[in-house]
Formats: C-alpha cells, sequence, structure tokens
C-alpha cells in the first residue's frame, strides 16, 4: 500500500451483496456518451487499466498494478462528512471485455454490485455505471437521503465526466434512479457492527494517541 | 445492448411448485424470458425452481437479474431454488452470496424433494 493511505475493514471482510444489506433496494444507472470513434473494448480496457485515474479528487482507489482482474481487492480511501477519510474495500467479481463488476465488503455504505461497461448503439458509444444496492446498516440508511443519494451521484457523475474527457467527449451524464424494493431487511441491522464509516472516523480520531505512543515509545 | 439468447420454459409441477427451465445466456436483456415464465407462477405457487442445467452463459447483469426475482418473489411468500448449476456458476452464486438466498441443489429431484422438507 502507498504511504499515506489507510488499509482499514478490508482484510478479513466477507463480500456483501444485494441480498445482504440493510436498506431499501436501488439500482441506479449513469450513462454517458463517448462518440463513434472508439469500441466498447476500448473503453473497458482503458477504466480496467486505469480505474483510479478516473475517481473524483478526494478519493483513492488503490488496487494492483496490473489492471482490474476478477478476484483482485481494492482498498478505498473516499472523503466523507466531517472530514473524514473512509477506508473500505472491493472486491472484482467479473471481468471481461465488455464490463467488470465491484462487489462491496463488508462495511462498504452500499452493499451490492457495481457494474461498468460499455456498449455501442446507432449513435455510438455509451460507457455505464450501474449499481445494484442497498445502503449496509441503518446508519447508512438514514444518511442516505441526508448525504448518502447526493454523494453517490456525485461520484459517478464526475468519474464518468473524466472518461468521457479522457475520450475527448463532452460529460454529459444521464442519471436513472429505481427503487427495486421498497422493504428494509431488519435481520441485517447488525451490519452496523461493521460500519466502516464509524470505524474509519474512530480510527482517524484515536491519530493522537498514537502518535504519542509513539513519541513516547522512542523517548523510552 | 446486445439482445440475450435466452429461452425459458415453465413447467408446473403441482398446485405449489414450478419448474422455470433457463437455456442460454442469463444477461440483463434476459429479463423478458426470465419475468414471462416467472408470470406463470400464479398465487398459489409456493416454491419455483429455477433449472439452469442449459445455462450457456451468466454475467453480473445476469446475477443482478435473479436478485429482482427474488424480490418479486419474496413479496409474494415464494421461496426460490436453484439446480443444475456447473461448479463455475455454483462458485459464483456463492461468491455473491445468492447461495444464502436462493437454495442450491444438484439436480432438480434433489430439489423438488427439499420442497417436501
Amino acid at each position: 500500500m502507498p504511504a499515506g493511505a489507510i488499509n482499514l475493514n478490508v482484510a478479513g471482510r466477507r463480500l456483501v451483496g444485494p441480498v445482504q444489506g440493510f436498506g431499501q433496494l436501488w439500482q441506479k444507472t449513469y450513462r454517458v456518451r463517448l462518440g463513434s470513434s472508439i469500441e466498447p473494448a476500448d473503453v473497458i480496457r482503458e477504466w480496467r487499466t486505469n480505474y483510479a485515474r478516473f475517481w473524483p479528487a478526494g478519493n483513492r482507489f488503490y488496487a494492483p498494478p496490473t489492471g482490474l482482474e476478477p478476484g483482485d481487492v481494492a482498498v478505498i480511501n473516499a472523503a466523507s462528512v466531517g472530514g473524514v477519510q473512509v477506508s473500505t474495500g472491493i472486491r472484482v467479481i467479473y471481468a471481461d471485455d465488455e464490463s467488470f463488476t465491484f462487489m462491496s465488503a463488508e462495511g462498504h455504505p452500499a452493499a451490492g454490485m457495481i457494474t461498468f461497461s460499455a456498449t455501442r448503439d446507432d449513435a455510438g458509444v455509451i460507457a455505464q455505471v450501474q449499481l445494484l444496492i442497498r445502503a449496509n446498516d441503518p446508519f447508512y440508511d438514514l444518511m442516505l437521503p441526508i448525504y448518502g443519494h447526493r454523494a453517490e451521484d456525485q461520484v459517478w457523475i464526475k468519474t464518468l465526466g473524466a472518461l468521457a474527457a479522457h475520450f475527448g467527449a463532452p460529460a454529459e451524464v444521464t442519471m436513472e434512479r429505481t427503487l427495486v424494493d421498497r422493504r428494509r431487511n431488519w435481520a441485517e441491522a447488525k451490519n452496523l457492527w461493521q460500519n466502516a464509516a464509524i470505524r474509519s472516523g474512530l480510527y482517524m480520531a484515536g491519530r493522537p494517541v498514537r502518535w504519542a505512543r509513539r513519541l513516547f515509545g522512542r523517548r523510552g | 445492448m446486445t439482445a440475450a439468447t435466452t429461452t425459458t420454459s415453465a413447467d408446473r409441477i403441482d398446485e405449489r411448485t414450478l419448474v422455470i427451465r433457463v437455456r442460454g445466456d442469463v444477461t440483463a436483456a434476459s429479463e423478458g424470458a426470465l419475468m414471462a415464465a416467472y408470470a406463470q407462477a400464479g398465487e398459489k405457487t409456493r416454491t419455483i425452481v429455477l433449472d439452469f442445467s442449459g445455462l450457456e452463459y451468466m454475467n453480473s447483469g445476469g446475477i443482478g437479474l435473479l436478485v429482482t426475482l427474488l424480490v418479486r418473489a419474496n413479496r409474494q411468500k415464494q421461496k426460490l431454488l436453484a439446480c443444475g448449476l456447473n461448479d463455475h456458476y455454483k462458485q459464483i452464486f456463492e461468491l455473491t452470496r445468492l447461495d444464502e438466498a436462493i437454495g442450491i441443489h444438484e439436480t432438480e429431484t434433489a430439489a423438488l424433494a427439499a420442497t417436501k422438507g
């Protein structure tokens, strides 16, 4: 891991899919047109090879340098409320020439799958990010209408905007949101115990203590 | 979007049990075929067995479709089971933890026996 990266809430965590999350089940689809001078496979190749490059500022994605392959685990440090850097992770569960898919680690704000794809229609190539997710626990679920939906939209709108800019296309991102299941999985409320935002916040709050320990440990 | 080459058929075993046979590819484009088969379930069906022995390919879009089917089935208090998955797709079900909501059985006979238990 590079210096400065916070590697928490990933090792030893299971994956959480749309079945395991707590909140309502949402399908969110973000799309941008990339023109007709490229092929979908070119988009996916670039995206898989340089995924982190397209992320918005303030967010970090640490993955193996060889490009995203099935089974790869990536650590995410995401900017959040109050300056907290949320450390969590994903695993690549699918990857081919047309698409690749992440699934979240326990504690991630969203339990589910995110699929990145590129297709061609009569007007050219479309890059798409599609989420099938639930808020992982009641805390994230409470935050969704206040912060979560908007923050998530911004991540993917900016990501697709950056991808479009890379391919010389206008950053005109469209978004659709569908509520697939309005029921909550109350049995999964216990996911709160793994909440990566809370754990990351506590870790950051403990920095002065760790610094003092290192300082006095050296002197002692 | 590429059109899926999915075909489905539904066989009613008894008043409470329906088997949906899935053949070909299952991707996001398979929604029409899969939901058309599911529409034959009716109010009295309690268990739906998805027979994947004819499955050739499934991607994450197909997994997402199964999640949507699961949501609809749960709303109707119906149970979903799966049979005929090869080792690769069994691993996919385990990796995505879909097996925690959809019971996996080796054969249709085993799945139907489980409905009696």
